[in-house]
């Protein structure tokens, strides 16, 4: 095995690693703040595929353009489930509202089934077939660009949660619930508006994932696992862990495929959660 | 269990009993499938329902199971019932090291579920390399009859099959009345409303939790022996899959957590209004895949913003059934 | 010497919330222990209850010592114990959750029962017993919570600031009952109170704790004259 099949193996692997780090950070952010643990995550992220591969067959839009409006769509149907239908869960039992986001991702994965079949379906642009090459090395631009624009969307995040009020008063209620409210914050629109957020983010996630894989309905599930191993090894809480997390989990995955077989790709990432939820439950960057 | 609930019981009973000779072979085929989710369900309620563990990976104990019991079957030519025994105890051991991990290492709620799901995602994609068991090609059982009934390898007719998943799912009825109103049921209980408080009154909770689990792993076990023997074909992408999991516990959440009635009645209910769809669907021509999945999305989400206890609890009182 | 506790000591994360604590509660009497909020009352209970070992020190139980005990081994050995925050089981009936106590000593769901119904009816919540706890208001929650503690036929009780949120006549049929318990039955309580009217008609011996030390020790009539006791709830400059 040559060096730079294993370098170009593994640097593909930190570039999408970036990509799932960003899905993740939108389930870390609904996670860290509403507490809502949510199934449907990567069922969220496939409809965002579909409405790409959709509006590419329709009116031929890149997806890098396609990412601004879907983003503002998912922020507000994030928003409105929020508000709608999980706001009176806060209350209920932790399992309750976990079974209710089963179901969610149910109706969306089979509803998804039923409109688009499933046969896989993609997008096709130039630049998917063309990389830059740098020395030896081979780095595909949609891996590039797609890998730019989650760590743009997660800088964007970063400095939200940072700098502006809206951001810190997020932040607030994450940490005290009842003191967030005791100064007069809306908590309720405050987690929509989380919500929406998180959702933005892995629409953002979806636009990119596009350019990387084929989309069946079935990526679903798979995506929302996918996420939450993320979380867990990068650790619960905190942002950057997402992003490390997903990295890790993107390096080790396409480092699988390359020395197992492309199939035993997940079994290492679910070995991995094991590990985590075992030894260090708070995850490698996260807080107890 | 008051009077009326006698008679109603007993009358469901005796309907039970005689459904194969006043049935066509489709409807049969529906009982059966009911009876067998009311199984599964019942054994999965035993863990989440009496003890609160909620586990999502079940399906593990279903594959497993169904694999052991096969796999004597194919390679060695021993019949179910030693087979059975394989089963059971590889089932009991994967829920030993299950909830030795998990509890010990304090791994409860979400995190746990999420544990229960990454074991059967685990597993699922290794499986799929083992080629002793056909890997994800599938491993098929011979089927050497279907008419005359050979107990030893259980072979014979459906209405064969009917009766054995009917005859388990009363033992597992009787099992977890028994276990309900014994001290093992009154302690998950308590574990479940509140653990703290249950160690505060000398509960060891870990022993009991695990107890819970095993007991739990095992009868999963036998309904996987009874799966393997009854479609005959395994796939690991479908045996161990997340649906596979979710299905088994739809019957229980929307019939009732933690009830004795409450998985049966869930799991007829949604197989009939499952199916009664589908055909009414076909019937009118249109053949979609997963109209049934998201009409169980759909049903689930109603019980679950609108009945969180399920159906039971709810028809009871209004019946004045009791518990 | 039913329970000596000797030297005991517990810090989190730097902060001493109990610093070489020592006192002892003799067989069949009732101490009282208390202190301004933060002395380390709590504290000290779950250190006894097994919630948490002591850093140093030893807690010694009829001659056996309990340090590193989980909660339910201190509970077979004979402790009960009630929370300062109720915690019923609320999907189950009262009756029932007096029975998940009783199936420590009976073997039998029968003999359980029985058991259960006895208690009951010693703190006067028969005639709810098959309500569920759920539905019950916070004075009878904390007579459940009694109740499930007794069931579990313990020889010393610890009860955790059990008065509170008590109007003052369900207070004093409270004491009734606790002392009514400790005349027939010979139970040992070790109570943490703020609610002086309680501690004074109750306690035989004060231990007065601030700060995470002992600052004194005594009987009631003793405890309200010592400077060092009335210093620390009243503050300094207080004339005797």
């Amino acid at each position: 095995m040559s060096w730079d099949l294993v370098a170009n193996v593994a640097i593909a692997g930190v570039l999408t690693g970036l990509v799932y780090g960003l899905m993740a950070l939108g389930l870390s952010v609904i996670f860290g703040v509403v507490r809502v643990v949510n199934f449907a995550h990567g069922e969220m992220m496939t409809i965002a595929m579909y409405a790409v591969v959709v509006l590419f067959a329709a009116f031929k839009l890149d997806p890098f353009l396609a990412v601004l409006p879907v983003a503002a769509a998912f922020f507000v149907l994030g928003y409105l489930m929020q508000s709608g239908l999980i706001n009176p869960f806060i209350t209920r039992p932790e399992h309750s509202q976990f079974i209710l986001m089963v179901a969610v991702a149910l109706i969306m994965v089979n509803a998804l089934q039923m409109i688009f079949g499933p046969d896989a379906r993609n997008v096709q642009v130039d630049y998917q077939l063309e990389s830059f090459e740098i020395g030896k090395l081979l780095v595909d631009k949609a891996r590039l660009y797609s890998a730019g624009v989650a760590l743009a969307t997660s800088a964007a995040l970063f400095a939200f949660f940072r700098f502006t009020l809206l951001g810190k008063a997020i932040r607030a209620c994450a940490d005290n619930y009842l003191g967030a409210r005791v100064v007069g914050l809306n908590v309720r629109h405050l987690y929509a508006v989380t919500f929406g957020l998180g959702s933005a983010c892995v629409a953002v996630a979806g636009c990119m994932m596009v350019l990387l894989v084929e989309v069946t309905p079935t990526l679903g599930p798979a995506y929302t696992l996918l996420a939450f191993v993320i979380v867990i090894v990068g650790g619960l809480g905190s942002l950057t862990g997402a992003l490390a997390g997903g990295v890790l989990i993107g390096v080790s995955e396409a480092l699988a495929g390359l020395y197992i077989t492309p199939s035993a790709k997940s079994m290492v990432s679910f070995g991995l959660l094991i590990l985590v939820l075992l030894l260090r439950p708070q995850g490698l960057l996260g807080k107890k | 269990m008051n009077r009326k609930a006698f008679v109603l019981l007993g009358l469901l009973g005796i309907a039970l009993l005689i459904l194969p000779a006043v049935a066509n072979a489709y409807v049969l085929s529906v009982a059966t499938l009911i009876l067998f989710f009311a199984y599964a369900g019942q054994a999965w309620n035993v863990m989440m329902g009496f003890c609160g563990q909620l586990s999502l990976g079940h399906s593990l104990y279903v594959g497993v199971g169904g694999y052991a019991a096969a796999a004597l079957f194919v390679h060695y030519g021993i019949g179910p019932w030693a087979g059975v025994w394989l089963a059971i105890a590889l089932c009991v051991a994967l829920g030993a090291l299950i909830g030795l991990l998990a509890f010990r290492f304090g791994v409860s709620g979400v995190y746990f579920a999420l544990l229960t799901i990454a074991f059967a995602e685990f597993t699922r994609i290794g499986f799929d390399h083992i080629q002793w068991l056909g890997a994800s090609g599938g491993f098929f059982l011979k089927v050497a009859q279907r008419e005359q009934m050979d107990l030893a390898n259980f072979r014979g007719p459906p209405a064969m099959y009917y009766y054995a998943i009917l005859a388990l799912c009363v033992l597992a009825f009787i099992s977890s009345s028994l276990l309900l109103k014994s001290k093992a049921g009154y302690y998950w209980q308590a574990i479940r409303e509140n653990e703290e408080a249950a160690q505060a009154l000398g509960i060891n909770t870990f022993r009991w939790k695990m107890l819970a689990v095993v007991i739990s792993a095992a009868m999963t076990a036998v309904a996987g022996v009874f799966y393997a023997f009854y479609y005959n074909n395994l796939f690991p992408e479908q045996i161990f899959h997340i649906s596979r999991s979710i299905e088994i516990i739809l019957g229980p959440i929307i019939g009732g957590i933690g009830t004795l009635f409450g998985p049966i009645l869930g799991a007829a209910v949604l197989t009939l209004l499952a199916d009664g769809i589908t055909e009414a669907l076909a019937a009118l021509g249109w053949e979609i895949p997963g109209v049934k999945q998201v009409f169980y999305g759909l049903v689930l989400l109603a019980v679950v913003m609108f009945l969180p206890n399920g159906i039971w609890p709810a028809l009871a009182r209004r019946f004045g059934l009791g518990k | 010497m039913m329970l000596r506790v000797e030297k005991i000591a517990k810090s989190f994360r730097g902060l001493q919330a109990v610093a070489q604590a020592s006192f002892e509660v003799g067989s069949g009497s009732i101490v009282a222990l208390i202190g301004p909020n933060g002395a380390g009352k709590t504290t000290c209970f779950n250190m006894i209850a097994g919630v948490f070992p002591p850093d140093s020190g030893d807690i010694v139980f009829d001659g056996k010592k309990l340090n590193g005990f989980r909660p339910d081994q201190v509970c077979a050995a004979g402790i009960g114990r009630t929370f300062q925050i109720v915690k019923p089981f609320a999907g189950l009936s009262v009756l029932d959750n007096v029975m998940v106590g009783a199936f420590l000593k009976e073997k039998t769901a029968f003999g359980a029962r029985k058991l259960a119904r006895e208690i009951l009816c010693k703190l006067n919540l028969d005639a709810k017993a098959d309500l569920l706890a759920s539905s019950l208001t916070l004075p009878d929650r904390k007579r459940l919570e009694v109740a499930r503690a007794l069931a579990t036929r313990p020889r010393l009780l610890l009860l955790d600031e059990v008065m509170a949120g008590l109007r003052p006549t369900e207070c004093d049929e409270m004491v009734a009952v606790f002392r009514e318990l400790n005349r027939a039955d010979g139970l040992t309580i070790l109570l943490i109170e703020h609610v002086m009217r309680a501690v004074m008609a109750l306690a035989q011996k004060i231990v007065v704790l601030h700060h995470g030390e002992v600052i004194a020790r005594g009987t009631p009539a003793e405890m309200v004259r010592d400077r060092a006791v009335l210093e620390c709830y009243l503050g300094e400059d207080v004339e005797v």
